[in-house]
């Protein structure tokens, strides 16, 4: 789950991490109002939507004067907003944070992440702020610094000294930044983060260490604990058909190609969408059903995927471990029934009572077509679905 | 011989409820020595023929059990895996999924230096065919043989034993390791463990997206194994930044791709399929079993 950058600075003052004061605004009006309680300019209006890249989009403008944040933010609310991370459908944007503008000095980097391989949280810095750190860390690998933390301990005096002075500050700097540090370390493990970056973190020309922008990722398995979190989540960020399905305990992810897929098992349902693709065709979306595939979940998820109006045919492709394959036929054809299916339908299934599944989608009066393994059925949707963009063109 | 579970492992069931009073029937059903299980509060009692303990020391202490598999929620499985580890039980199987990742980092703190080890979470758990079974994986399409297979993923795993088993080559062990980011076992201490097996002649390792579990297994093969080993990695498809399913399963800052694996994996001497119906041919190219 992600939040807002406006949510993120809430939580980081909370936990004494300075940021630069600001407030969010729905119009206008109550931007030059709050300008003007902010203080006395100049002042930044930022588009407040979950994409990066930001800035190059025209999501962050600096305004001189209050009439001119009201102005910015005017032309900003209510317009679409593309970055590189939002695709060409682009962002809209329906609130602005508009706060206090800096003297920037130097601009730094600092995240938090649990590190698998290490299975600790690990403290990156780099000199590089304000750059994409993916590139940094393949072009100058040189210039990230790591600390990994011991969950005992938490976050140590001398690591943020490492960490400081690595980064080049010195002195009542070196020493901000530990306390800094710590708080944002103190942030990751109270809130349950995946993520947390600050991108970047700037030295202003008056020495302050300021965190001027800030990303969070939280743990999505610990949301139970974390419910004033969980309710910051924005559903208008998020693909309709994904909030629709993680409402069902479905687990989808929706692509661009045109073969819907309905699999139990994550690993399998990544192995079917690349069986697609590796017999010509293109997966229109990732569904786990689950290991209780009851004739709901099922209905459901085939609503779901034929929500996408690009789908022109769907693969269910079942290996019925425990669940019985006669029960997982049921389902799926009263799902079938359910949303009178028009498009070609194939499904493979393998497993306990195998035969007797197979004989009810026979008998079904439905137009299934029966696959025997994974290859068999990818062949035959790619096949079914080639054959019906034929007709129709 | 296998790894890790044989007909002589006693376990334990830790949180015998729906779900883990079904899957300890099953596991009896196939043959495992299934002890007794852990259920706060209703020690004492009888559930099922399983003898029910307030506490896994007491469950340790009354059926010597050397294995626990856990079926216990989310919000209390870390703290079950460290009361398991904690009691001295030295193979602890967590099928439970959705543990948050900070608990998880805690467990692994907890139990650095003391000598338990943990599969999972969010796995299917073990099978040693014929012998013992651990977990929610269907027995009957195993078959006992020499092939060990290690995997992330439950339902892939089904599908690599179940063409195993079509082409008639049994396995000795089938180990889940788990889809979550942080977890007990990875693919290199597995590979190890079959490497040592004197029963065991050949593996498939099944992987996908999102850390280096399989890289670093794979430079362990290249450099200490001298069995073959056939590998696929699932999610050539898989956008980058999207959780697929699994909690570990997702390409972030532009690393664990299912391309960058399969080259590691190639470059490594290891037999890779493309696609995941060929996962035993794969095997096959490599290994003439005798």
């Amino acid at each position: 789950m992600n939040i807002h950058e406006y949510q993120a600075k809430a939580i980081l003052r909370k936990f004494g991490v300075p940021v630069p004061d600001g407030h969010i605004c729905y119009n206008g009006a109550s931007a030059r109002e709050w300008a003007k309680r902010l203080g006395e300019g100049p002042w930044v209006v930022k588009a407040q939507i979950h994409a990066g890249g930001r800035g190059k989009g025209g999501g962050v403008k600096l305004a001189r004067s209050a009439d001119e944040v009201r102005d910015i933010a005017r032309e900003m609310l209510g317009m679409t907003l593309r970055t590189h991370q939002t695709g060409p459908e682009g962002k809209l944007v329906t609130r602005v944070l508009v706060e206090n503008g800096c003297n920037i000095g130097r601009e730094l980097y600092v995240s938090l992440l649990v590190d698998r391989a290490t299975s600790k949280v690990t403290v990156m810095a780099s000199t590089e702020g304000g750059m994409d750190i993916e590139e940094v860390a393949a072009a100058t690998p040189e210039k990230i610094f790591r600390e990994a933390v011991d969950p005992v301990v938490g976050l140590s005096s001398f690591q943020c000294r490492n960490l400081a002075f690595s980064l080049g500050l010195t002195g009542k700097q070196a020493a901000r930044a530990g306390s800094l540090l710590q708080g944002l370390y103190n942030t990751f493990i109270a809130c349950d983060c995946s993520l947390l970056e600050i991108n970047p973190l700037v030295v202003t020309r008056e020495g302050e260490l300021l965190a001027l922008d800030a990303k969070f990722g939280f743990d999505d398995n610990a949301m139970f604990r974390h419910l004033q979190i969980a309710d910051m989540r924005d559903f208008d960020e998020e693909d309709p058909s994904e909030v629709e399905a993680s409402q069902h305990d479905l687990s989808y992810v929706s692509l661009s190609g045109n073969i819907g897929c309905l699999v139990n098992g994550a690993g399998l349902a990544m192995a079917t969408m690349d069986i697609i693709k590796f017999s010509g065709g293109e997966p229109a979306n990732f569904l786990d059903v689950g290991g209780g595939a009851t004739i709901e979940r099922v209905t459901e998820a085939f609503k779901i995927i034929l929500s996408d109006k690009n789908v022109k045919g769907i693969l269910v492709n079942i290996f019925g471990g425990i669940m019985k394959c006669d029960v997982i036929a049921t389902g799926v054809i009263e799902a079938a029934r359910q949303v009178s299916l028009q498009v070609p339908l194939v499904v493979r299934l393998e497993g306990t009572n195998v035969d007797k599944g197979k004989e009810l989608l026979a008998s079904s009066g439905l137009n299934i077509i029966a696959a025997d393994g994974m290859a068999d059925a990818a062949h035959k949707i790619v096949q079914a679905v080639a054959a019906l963009c034929e007709v129709k063109q | 011989m296998s790894i890790l579970i044989n007909k002589d492992t006693k376990v334990i069931t830790q949180g015998l409820g729906a779900t883990g009073l079904f899957h300890a029937n099953g596991a009896r059903e196939y043959g495992t020595l299934m002890v007794g299980g852990v259920t706060p509060g209703k020690g004492g009692s009888v559930i099922d023929g399983f003898p029910v303990y307030d506490t896994v020391r007491g469950a340790v202490a009354n059926t010597g059990a050397t294995a626990s598999v856990i079926y216990v929620p989310p919000p209390f499985a870390a703290d079950a895996i460290m009361e398991a580890v904690d009691a001295g039980i030295g193979l602890v199987i967590c099928i439970t999924e959705g543990i948050p990742v900070l608990d998880m980092v805690k467990v692994k703190q907890f139990m650095r230096g003391k000598g338990s080890r943990l599969i999972g979470p969010n796995c299917p758990g073990v099978i040693t065919p014929g012998e013992c079974k651990i977990g929610i994986m269907p027995g009957y399409i195993h078959r006992p043989g020499k092939v060990g297979v290690v995997s992330r993923s439950g339902t892939l795993t089904y599908e690599a034993v179940w063409q195993l088993t079509g082409y008639g080559l049994g396995q000795s062990t089938c180990v889940g390791i788990g889809g979550d980011p942080v977890n007990g076992t990875n693919h290199l201490e597995v590979l190890r463990m079959f490497e040592e097996d004197p029963d065991t002649e050949a593996v498939i390792m099944i992987g996908e997206i999102g850390g280096s579990s399989e890289e670093e297994g794979a430079y362990f093969v290249r450099d200490h194994m001298t069995k073959p080993v056939a590998a696929y990695i699932a999610g050539i498809t898989a956008p980058p930044g999207k959780r697929m399913g699994h909690a570990g399963a997702i390409i972030s800052g532009g690393k664990g791709t299912a391309a960058e694996k399969v080259a590691v994996l190639e470059e490594c001497g290891i037999s890779v399929a493309a696609s995941p119906a060929e996962m035993a041919q794969a095997l096959l190219k490599i290994y003439h079993p005798t």
